[in-house]
């Protein structure tokens, strides 16, 4: 094959073979730009509202200002970095080498995907040219009928965003069915992969939603057809439903890959087989069923009947379930192996320790009577941010560097990615735990302003988010370093077992000199 | 009691005001003990896991163990066991909040951009001063006439959205006098931090006399339209110390000039002051955003004439 020393990275030269390329590796490196650009935005509004409430009152900016904040950090965060975050980045470099094969199944519908979502991202971000959107990432009616125009393109770049979401969706689900290697049954191919299948599904199924409800928000605030606003005869809380009808299993389009990732860490750095494969591979696909009957227990206090409520209240109750054993099989991998604290291990037992945190107040907030009093309050924020930031961030900053060596061909330094960890992993605590307590005492959530008893929790929370900055500042001063540092990765740094790690760092453009063949589950670490 | 008392003062919750709260955080209680037990011990593991079999040499061997159907079926049965039990108590406590006596005394509430109006069945309406006789069962019907918003007691652990088109409600039953704080839970635009409401949950006879309207008769216009600014929430936006917060400031303004976004200029005086109040949007002073709520049939004649002699008070 190509001539020695050749790899995907400096196979074609210039921006244009970048910008038009159809190798799946690539398009990754697109996302990868893309996505820390994005997060590196929404980070910065979220350093802006933290900063906001160091005190009671107006510090920084005025309240229409906080809002457009608040809104501006949720919508980036969900739908430019963590919906696309892993599968985007990790699912397209690795989900066809680790199941063999050469490439996606629809190269140019991957492109396409990374198209949209950039389209959609301008779309959105164009709001801003209106006097901004301040209806929090939830748009919920009749307030974003009533409020800026901006709302149009937020809603309309979220639409765009989505479609991007449902072909890379697709785009999976046909590889993992139809390339895979000889040998590389759907017993045999690796947690991660099952993860980012049962997260493709959940895509697939529950983006179109979304997408339309989108458009009948738009329909309404163009041509005035009555579908939400109460006013011209429509309901505001079907919006809701149809709402948290996608962005209920849109969270587990957020965490199942994150999962995924974890297993791949954890018995990597435990140099031990998973335990209870078959579970975690059936947990990620009931997860995915469950979750599309779930969307109420966003609306326990909304004017829903009691019935439904409790229906709703039992139902995520069993989504627990499943959780709970993945949970369980983590630890039990590294009972009686050999583990080792690389900073990737460090943020996988990161994630444990703050996902477990999240996954208990889970059940807190699902607990009917219980959810009255928090729904709407900082707990459901600390919530939410121990499962999404403290799961899925931590499980990305974990893939980013479990994975640096075989991605760019070059060894980072290990000291200054487990300074990373130390920093981001305390501060993420210090922020966020106070603001379970905040939650209830009662402080409710998008408050610009607060009274006066709720200002030392809130002053430790900021200081905490300024911890997790400087943890992010030296996360990619770790990355540049290691660019710069240019250490030649072997193939094989971590010494784990699943396909990307059999070829070369940075792989060829082609992957694999001839097609390989496994006979074996993922982990036989014997 | 031990139980309850236990409650408030180790968990961060408001003080109880109501029955239902009591059970509410009696379930909480049970809910944080299980949460922090099963933490505990699957953290516990983990740590000492990784201190247990730590790497020694890079050729360790470790154990091939692929699963173990006792220990699995342990670990989804068992918390399957406890969230069932959580539920079931959920569900409880939720039909407890949920369900409100039959004999309870009504009051119509009005959630608006942003404040909440309480109107008691001969006519009287109070803004963001909700009085509530104790011990007995008071159950609100609310709505909006914008957008949602959602009426939050933390002290009373219950919480409903308010809903513009029609009516949801919420009950309790206030066992300590007192005032208790009132939230707006459902994000509403710019003030929706400052759409606040108080409680009063007083005795019978104080009830009453609230009721007759004696214990708003004795202010004169300036005392009235004080009580009002800070009612109306014009606080949110209005300082009275010459800061800026998202409005003009009221200290001074009497008198002054203003500029307006379409170029014409006026002077603030009476009958500027009135159109504002009722009708902001009709001129909106440069340099500020156009984002004042109309208080057209909001605020009645005499509220708009003390707020105004209000604003004529503040001079230094
Ligand atoms: C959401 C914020 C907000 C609230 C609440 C609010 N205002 Fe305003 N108000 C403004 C803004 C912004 C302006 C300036 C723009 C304009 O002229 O509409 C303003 C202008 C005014 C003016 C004209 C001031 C001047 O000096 O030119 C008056 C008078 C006034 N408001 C009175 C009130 C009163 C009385 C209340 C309470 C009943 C109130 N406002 C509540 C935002 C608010
Ligand atoms: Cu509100």
């Amino acid at each position: 094959m190509g001539a020695a020393g050749e790899n995907y990275i400096n196979c074609a030269k210039g921006l244009k073979s970048w910008l038009i390329t159809l190798d799946h590796k690539r398009i990754a490196i697109l996302y990868v730009i893309s996505v820390l650009t994005f997060f590196f935005v929404g980070g910065i509004a979220a350093l802006g509202i933290r900063l906001e409430l160091f005190s009671p009152g107006p510090d920084v900016m005025n309240a229409d200002t906080y809002n457009q904040f608040m809104t501006f950090h949720g919508a980036i965060m969900v739908f430019m970095v963590i919906i696309p975050g892993i599968p985007a980045i990790f699912g397209n470099f690795f989900l066809p080498i680790m199941i063999g094969a050469k490439d996606v199944a629809f190269p140019r519908l991957n492109l396409l995907s990374w198209y949209l979502l950039m389209f959609g991202a301008i779309v959105s971000i164009s709001s801003l040219l209106f006097n901004g959107v301040d209806t929090g990432w939830t748009f919920y009616t009749p307030y974003s009928i009533k409020g800026s125009a901006g709302v149009i393109n937020m809603t309309l770049g979220a639409f765009i965003m989505g479609m991007s979401s449902v072909l890379t969706g697709l785009n999976f689900i046909v590889t993992i069915h139809k390339l895979r290697c000889p040998g590389m049954t759907m017993k045999n191919i690796p947690l991660f992969v099952w993860a980012l299948y049962s997260t493709a599904i959940i895509q697939v199924l529950a983006t179109p939603v979304l997408g339309i409800t989108l458009l009948l928000l738009v329909a309404e605030r163009v041509m005035g057809i009555g579908i939400f606003d109460p006013a011209l005869g429509g309901d505001p809380v079907l919006y809701q439903h149809f709402f948290w009808f996608y962005s209920h299993p849109a969270v587990y389009i957020m965490i199942l890959p994150a999962m995924g990732v974890i297993s791949e860490l954890i018995t990597t750095y435990s140099k031990k087989t998973i335990f209870g494969y078959t579970a975690i591979a059936y947990s990620s696909l009931a997860i995915a069923a469950v979750s599309f009957f779930v969307w109420g227990h966003h609306m326990f206090v909304s004017g829903q009947s009691e019935v439904a409520g409790i229906v709703f209240s039992f139902l995520t109750m069993l989504v627990g379930v499943p959780t709970a054993i993945k949970t369980f099989n983590w630890v039990a991998t590294m009972y009686k192996g050999s583990v080792t604290l690389k900073s990737s291990m460090l943020f996988a037992m990161g994630f444990i320790f703050v996902f477990t945190i999240g996954g208990v107040t889970g059940i807190m907030l699902a607990t009917a009577g219980m959810d009255v009093h928090f729904h709407d309050t900082y707990f459901v924020v600390a919530h939410f941010h121990y499962v999404m930031v403290g799961g899925t961030l931590f499980a990305l900053m974990g893939a980013i560097y479990h994975w640096y060596p075989k991605m760019y061909g070059y060894m980072y330094n290990e000291l200054l990615a487990k300074l990373s960890f130390v920093f981001i992993f305390i501060g993420f605590n210090v922020t966020f735990f106070p603001q379970f307590i905040l939650g209830a005492n009662g402080m409710p959530r998008r408050y610009f302003d607060y009274i006066p008893e709720y200002t030392e929790l809130n002053r430790i929370s900021t200081m905490g988010s300024w911890l997790i900055a400087i943890g992010f500042v030296i996360g990619l001063v770790t990355i540049i370093q290691g660019f710069i540092r240019k250490e030649k990765a072997p193939a094989n740094p971590w010494g784990s077992k699943t396909l990307e790690w059999t070829i070369q760092s940075p792989p060829t453009h082609h992957n694999f000199e001839s097609t390989p063949s496994v006979s074996g589950g993922p982990y036989e670490y014997r | 009691m031990l139980w309850s008392s236990f409650a408030q003062a180790s968990t961060f919750m408001p003080p109880q005001a109501t029955k239902v709260a009591e059970s509410v955080d009696n379930l909480y209680i049970f809910l944080l003990v299980i949460s922090l037990i099963a933490s505990v011990l699957v953290i516990a593991a983990m740590i000492y896991f990784v201190f247990k079999y730590r790497r020694k040499t890079d050729n360790d061997k470790t154990a091939y163990i692929t699963h173990n159907v006792t220990a699995e079926f342990l670990w989804s049965f068992i918390p399957l066991v406890l969230f069932m039990v959580c539920f079931a108590w959920g569900w409880k406590v939720y039909h407890e909040i949920r369900t409100a006596p039959e004999d309870s005394y009504e009051i119509y509430v009005r959630g608006y951009k942003w404040g909440w109006d309480f109107e008691y069945s001969n006519g009287l309406v109070s803004p963001a001063e909700l009085y509530v006789p104790v011990g007995k069962p008071v159950k609100l019907l609310m709505t909006s006439s914008d957008v949602i918003h959602s009426f939050f007691i933390p002290s009373f652990r219950i919480k409903q959205d308010v809903v513009p088109g029609r009516y949801s409600s919420l009950w309790f039953e206030v066992e300590k006098p007192g005032v208790y704080q009132v939230f707006c839970t459902e994000y509403c635009g710019t003030s929706h931090s400052g759409m606040l409401a108080k409680v009063h949950a007083v005795s019978e006879e104080e009830f009453d006399a609230f009721l007759s309207g004696k214990a708003l008769e004795a202010l004169s216009p300036v005392e009235l339209g004080a009580k009002l600014y800070k009612t109306r929430n014009c606080n949110t936006c209005h300082s009275i110390d010459g800061s800026k917060i998202i409005g003009p400031t009221f200290m001074n303004s009497f008198g002054m000039q203003r500029e307006f976004t379409d170029g014409s200029t006026a002077v603030v005086d009476e009958n500027y002051l009135r159109e504002s109040i009722l009708n902001a949007q009709k001129k909106i002073v440069k340099g500020y955003p156009p984002s004042m709520p109309p208080y057209q049939g909001v605020l009645s004649d005499e509220d708009v004439k003390a707020l105004i002699a209000y604003i004529k008070s503040l001079k230094e």
